[in-house]
């Protein structure tokens, strides 16, 4: 039987503190080199994946691009992934083989792609038990980005685990499910190259998630 | 046996400011037209977060007076200590969790190489720090107090002194990058960036106070600032 709500629990809880955009020199506190600082003894950067680790040597690459078809030269990216086996690496540390954690910037000039060298990620079980599709978490940080934008990023040459993956099944629009789809292309030396290019605003707009 | 599902209180997006808030030009062209796409259970993949423990934090990496020069010469600038702590909406102490931050020097420029504003680099002030909270959540950092700035959105708009902070917390979920405002400052309200939050209790949470208490005499004041991250619940499964 339902039960009378008698107490509101939002009053026993503190609020957040409120998220503000990461704006524009956000690289002289998250990546100190790109803003034209000096390094410090660690910094957490991209390469994720060392020589040593198990499983397929990758890049993962992108632009940022906003609703006018720009590119968003101004963005800083966290990437978040299991490892090979399916398995999260939490304790980030630089003389591992792998760590789950990386960052990456778009670029000033040029081409202005981010990217990450790491591990293709192995299949992670869902609550439900079923297992998700590989896949590496993305949060965008940027100015004119109030609060962080959060992706995934999953792989073409998976076809037949997207398309039983309880994550991307909870995308109703065939046509938004395949923003989260990197593509794979021809890499450099031994390293295969996967392409995800995030769209923030219009046509091909990237899905974002609430978690 | 037990197993541990843990889900973090939902984020109220109405207490953030909406990715769409035309005050704040930028947002008009970055934000997402569509709806985010809620996932009714989170997976481990959301759940989980770094731990950054094991990371080598310098020595002046939380003392921006020294850090740049690594103690050679001191910046230009209100000698300050921010500190504080990171709890979760219940109140939890929230440890070894990595806090960063970058600010503008005294003069309001900053170090990066797209800053071009009129006021001079200070040769003393890099305006970069980190550091971990301790097993209470505590932080603190030194620093000087950085200087307003104009910037291009309205025809003469200033930003608030402000220090941009970011916390990782627990959690992917409860990662969290925000602005520090100082108490008092008559630009805070007049801010378009400020004013992308829409309640004024939000706002409050962002505002830095100052606290004599903790403060050096003949050294320096002290701002008080406490983070909040999402709260963690836990609900425990017998398994047969």
């Amino acid at each position: 039987m339902q039960q009378p709500n008698t107490q509101s629990t939002s009053e026993l809880i503190l609020r957040e503190t409120a998220s503000q955009t990461a704006g524009p020199y956000v690289h002289i506190g998250l990546a100190p080199s790109v803003a034209g600082l000096p390094a410090r003894d660690e910094e957490i950067w991209n390469r994720m994946a060392g020589p040593e680790a198990e499983g397929e040597p990758i890049e993962v690459v992108g632009t940022v691009i906003d609703g006018n078809g720009d590119l968003v030269r101004d963005a800083l990216i966290e990437a978040w992934q299991a490892d090979a086996k399916g398995v999260y690496q939490p304790f980030f540390d630089l003389r591992n083989a792998f760590n789950s954690f990386g960052r990456t910037a778009t670029t000033f000039e040029g081409s202005s792609e981010w990217s990450l060298q790491t591990i293709k990620p192995g299949p992670v079980a869902h609550a439900s038990g079923q297992p998700m599709a590989p896949h590496i978490n993305l949060s965008i940080f940027a100015r004119g980005v109030n609060v962080h934008l959060q992706t995934r990023l999953y792989f073409d040459d998976e076809r037949d685990a997207n398309a039983h993956c309880p994550v991307l099944s909870r995308i109703e629009s065939p046509t938004r499910r395949q923003t989260l789809i990197a593509s794979r292309e021809a890499g450099d030396g031994d390293r295969v190259r996967y392409r995800f290019d995030i769209r923030l605003q219009g046509d091909g707009e990237t899905v974002f998630f609430d978690f | 046996m037990h197993d541990e599902k843990t889900r973090f209180v939902e984020r109220d997006r109405n207490w953030h400011p909406p990715a769409y808030a035309p005050g704040y030009k930028t947002s008009v062209a970055r934000s997402p037209q569509q709806s985010l796409v809620s996932m009714q259970s989170p997976s481990v993949s959301e759940i989980g977060g770094p731990d950054f423990s094991g990371l080598r934090i310098g020595r002046y990496d939380n003392d921006l007076l020294l850090n740049f020069t690594q103690g050679q010469a001191l910046p230009v600038g209100e000698r300050i200590i921010m500190f504080g702590r990171v709890i979760d909406q219940f109140g939890k102490p929230v440890p070894n969790t990595l806090v960063e931050m970058w600010q503008a020097n005294a003069g309001g420029r900053y170090r990066h190489r797209n800053d071009n504003y009129l006021a001079p680099l200070d040769p003393n002030f890099g305006g970069v720090g980190r550091t971990l909270t301790d097993e209470q959540g505590w932080y603190r950092f030194r620093t000087i107090k950085p200087g307003p700035y104009p910037w291009p959105n309205d025809p003469n708009s200033w930003r608030p002194a402000h220090i941009h902070v970011s916390v990782m917390g627990p959690s992917i979920s409860t990662r969290l990058i925000t602005q520090m405002y100082f108490e008092g400052d008559p630009l805070i309200p007049r801010c378009p960036i400020v004013n992308t939050v829409n309640d004024p209790d939000a706002v409050e949470t962002m505002i830095g106070r100052l606290d004599m208490a903790h403060s050096k005499p003949m050294d320096c004041l002290a701002y008080r600032f406490d983070l909040v991250v999402r709260g963690r619940l836990q609900t425990y499964f017998e398994n047969q």
